[in-house]
């Protein structure tokens, strides 16, 4: 994984320093709460419900062991021993104290982390694959390019009070695990049909929120070299052109909405023509120095098939159904990635504690090479696992507690925190997602469904992704009272579909009973092999509506 | 309002004119709506013309009226409005020149935002200096004295600084590769 | 920073204190942590006054974003009437062993609104 080299780490340092200056400062009254709003936003510090939040930034969702186990020292030194991780690849902290703020960035600042533009107006934690560099459908890993949007992206002055907050996501895959169709710029890598030369695909306009919409391509093929010119060029035209006199209306979406696809891409091709493209984009050898840290960890050869691992399944039938869920494919024979399911049955979704962390820290290093992935679907990956070893493995997290075999599966989960932390919750999320996974517990039962998605927001800004959960919920109030709205057949994925409303709003108790609902139209109707999304797609969603009738 | 640069406070030389003002002696900016009425006279006396432009001002409209600026003054409405961030270096990028300043309720953090995309100078109220004394202004410059991005700021980018040490150890190794 | 419109009477000032973060509420003779203590406002005037307070306490830069909330008055001090207050003087409800009802004495007998 990516290390820093001295300019890195000084900026971070540099970072660090200013930011506990501007503690100070707000302290004495130099800053305004005004003014000090947007500053500690932009790096990641919010004011909740009941305490400050610190979001910090696991640029697109690689984690080493090492920064594991400092997350997990500073849940215990300064939290209440345990972290929240995120739908876009960051770690949550409820509890900090704004004095102490400083000396934790100089903690994740030890470990080559920190929580730049985690929040607030500007370009915010780039997001990729979690099976990046192990995925056997991927064109190229897109960490590299993640990284060099990250620096690139660190405190620019042109794009740091933007109209609105500004998300991009990179995958390098076939297949989208990064759902970049729902992001303000997705990048695709790909190679040019014609001559076979790495590019990406370049799309705007993506997002859920109150207004959610699917990404429009404004660009199918960009030369490599030319990627960050051309991310200024969009950032230029966005900055310039999106709105300023309405929030729900300052999303770079809106902008590409409003002008149109055509519109905007004839705007953001005329800046980009305008910009002295070589005095901005990073030369090849840059280019090169960041890709040689993302070189693949020194793997055995391995026969694909593992005997060991056979016998084990035969021998344990709940090691056998883990494998099942939670065991993916590799690209190098005799290896596996492993899902571990921050999900466990009535538990908070995305939660670990410090205890957990450690644990995990552990098994990393034993088992992967000691690194890590940190997912959109709030769990974490092993991504580098030995078929031989994957009932060790498979023991010890059962032991710790941490072997749920749920994923993809009903019971795992999205949920933002909700109205128990949030601040701009409308609703609790987290008590939804319980009682769910309380209902559909039974572990035959939720293989008997198969895939299938729920994802919770406890608002319209869409933390939880409902808009893309192939059942979403929106938690609402209504009248001094929780409610929560229903949608079917969204879909996060490279065929990415918004879902669309039920019926009307439901209370917190009748929500477990209409999933159940739901799932019992899809069971009766599937056809053999048919996910729920795509018995949703041939059906439509008037057999769903009836059952409400 | 005072003016800043990243030297501290300075003097301002220009008078603001404001939209229904006579025109006063001396070096003067002038809003964008008189510029093309006033701004021969000004130069014809020989004193040097500002304009101010609004953060809404389309580059390839206001481009022409332009050419014999000494100063141009971009208004920032709040300080969160970043638009005029991009103003000027859109005008940089065109080849302007001349002096560029920043005109609004700038804060003291964001005088390396203003540098870094070709600004000279900020111009902001006296509230903010009476909470944010021109010292904090110069320690909050010195605090972030690195930038990645290539094309902004003040000194090389950690891309260019990279670059530069890859060539310096290409180069050594040249050197030490050559007979003696 | 603007209030948002008055809720309805009685009421009491709710804000966090800046340093820390906590849900503080305000007093006779200045914040505390515990709802019970809270001044509460029965008219007008008194709820004008409490508004006041909280502006400029927020002014000398103590505490960030105080408002009025509208609570029913029982055996255990004021409570908010809205779920979304409940929550900020208990803490999250899924934790119930974090925030202030996590700490013994502060929240006795006050519930959560069920979900």
């Amino acid at each position: 994984m990516y290390r820093y080299d001295e300019f890195d780490a000084r900026f971070v340092r540099e970072r660090v320093r200013e930011f506990r200056t501007q503690v100070e400062r707000r302290l004495d009254g130099s800053l305004t709460e005004d003014e000090f709003k947007p500053l500690r936003l932009q790096n990641g510090l919010y004011l909740q419900l009941h305490a400050y939040m610190l979001r910090i930034a696991i640029p697109y969702g690689t984690l080493s062991s090492r920064q594991l186990r400092q997350l997990a020292l500073i849940a215990d030194r300064y939290d209440r021993g345990y972290g929240h991780f995120t739908t876009r690849q960051n770690l949550q902290f409820n509890w900090p104290k704004l004095k102490d703020v400083p000396d934790i960035l100089d903690l994740l600042a030890d470990v080559e982390m920190h929580a730049i533009q985690t929040s607030g107006n500007c370009i915010r934690n780039v997001t990729a694959d979690h099976f990046a560099g192990v995925a056997a459908d991927e064109v190229e890993d897109p960490r590299p390019t993640a990284e060099l949007i990250r620096q690139w992206s660190s405190l620019h002055p042109e794009f740091s009070f933007l109209p609105r907050k500004f998300k991009i996501a990179v995958t390098g895959a076939e297949h989208d695990r990064a759902a970049i169709k729902a992001h303000d710029i997705g990048l695709r890598i790909l190679r040019h049909p014609g001559t076979g030369e790495i590019g990406y695909e370049v799309i705007v306009g993506g997002g859920l929120g109150r207004t959610p919409m699917i990404g429009k391509v404004v660009r199918e093929f960009l030369p490599k070299p030319d990627l960050l010119s051309f991310l200024e060029a969009i950032m230029r035209v966005y900055n310039l052109e999106g709105r300023r006199d309405n929030k729900f209306k300052a999303r770079v979406k809106i902008l590409v909405h409003e002008i149109g696809a055509e519109e905007f891409r004839r705007r953001v091709e005329e800046e980009f023509a305008a910009l002295d493209g070589p005095s901005v984009n990073a030369d090849p050898e840059e280019v090169r120095r960041i890709a040689a840290y993302f070189a693949p960890p020194p793997y055995e050869e391995l026969p694909e098939r593992s005997v060991k691992l056979s016998i084990a399944q035969a021998a344990h039938r709940d090691f056998a159904r883990f494998v099942e869920t939670n065991v993916s494919a590799h690209r190098v024979p005799g290896y596996a990635a492993v899902t571990i399911s921050l999900k466990p049955i009535g538990g908070v979704p995305g939660d670990a504690t410090s205890e957990q962390m450690r644990i995990i820290a552990e098994l990393a290093d034993r088992h992967s090479f000691g690194e890590l992935r940190v997912t959109h679907m709030q769990n974490l990956v092993l991504a580098h696992v030995r078929k031989d070893e994957l009932f060790a493995l498979w023991e010890a997290l059962d032991a710790a507690e941490l072997a749920t075999a749920n994923a993809s599966l009903v019971t795992d989960i999205i949920s933002c925190p909700g109205l128990d932390y949030c601040s701009l919750a409308t609703a609790r999320s987290i008590p939804i997602a319980q009682s769910l996974s309380r209902r559909f517990a039974d572990g035959a039962r939720q293989r008997e469904i198969g895939p299938l998605g729920i994802k919770i927001s406890g608002c319209i800004n869409a933390c939880g992704h409902h808009h893309i959960g192939n059942i979403g919920i929106l938690g609402l109030e209504k009248n001094g009272a929780e409610y929560y709205q229903l949608t079917l057949g969204g879909d996060a994925t490279e065929k990415a579909a918004l879902g669309e409303r039920l019926g009307p709003g439901l209370a917190a108790e009748e929500v477990p009973d209409a999933v159940e609902k739901i799932v019992n139209v899809y069971l009766e109707k599937r056809a053999a092999g048919e996910e729920f999304i795509a018995t949703y797609r041939r059906i439509g969603i008037a057999p769903f509506r009836q059952m409400f009738e | 309002m005072a003016l800043i640069d990243a030297s501290g406070l300075k003097e301002d030389g220009f008078t603001r004119v404001a939209e229904s003002a006579a025109l006063p002696a001396g070096d003067m900016i002038l809003p964008l709506g008189k510029i093309s009425a006033d701004g021969p006279e000004v130069l014809a006396r020989g004193d040097r013309l500002g304009v101010h432009l609004p953060n809404t001002a389309k580059l390839d409209e206001v481009w022409p009226l332009l050419d014999d600026v000494a100063l141009i003054s971009i208004e920032f409405p709040s300080f969160a409005d970043g638009r005029g961030f991009s103003l000027a270096r859109q005008l940089r990028q065109r080849g302007y020149r001349g002096q560029l300043r920043a005109f609004g309720p700038l804060i003291a953090d964001q005088l390396r935002h203003a540098l870094g995309c070709g600004f000279d100078e900020v111009e902001t109220p006296e509230a903010v200096i009476a909470r944010q004394p021109i010292s904090q202004w110069g320690a909050a410059l010195r605090t972030i004295t690195l930038h990645y991005q290539r094309g902004t700021g003040r000194g090389l980018s950690i891309l260019d600084r990279r670059r530069a040490a890859r060539e310096a150890s290409h180069e050594q190794r040249l050197a030490h590769a050559l007979p003696a | 920073m603007a209030l948002p419109k008055r809720p309805p009477l009685p009421v009491i000032l709710i804000a966090n204190d800046l340093v820390d973060g906590e849900v503080v509420f305000r007093t006779a003779s200045g914040w505390s942590a515990d709802a019970r203590e809270a001044l509460i406002a029965g008219n007008a005037e008194a709820a004008d006054a409490l508004e006041a307070e909280g502006l400029a306490e927020m002014n000398r830069n103590k505490v960030v974003d105080a408002y009025l909330v509208d609570v029913v008055l029982g055996d255990d001090g004021p409570q908010p009437r809205h779920f979304r207050e409940r929550l900020r003087t208990l803490g999250p409800s899924i934790r119930t062993d974090l925030g202030k009802q996590g700490r013994s004495g502060e929240t006795q007998g006050a519930q959560h609104v069920p979900v």
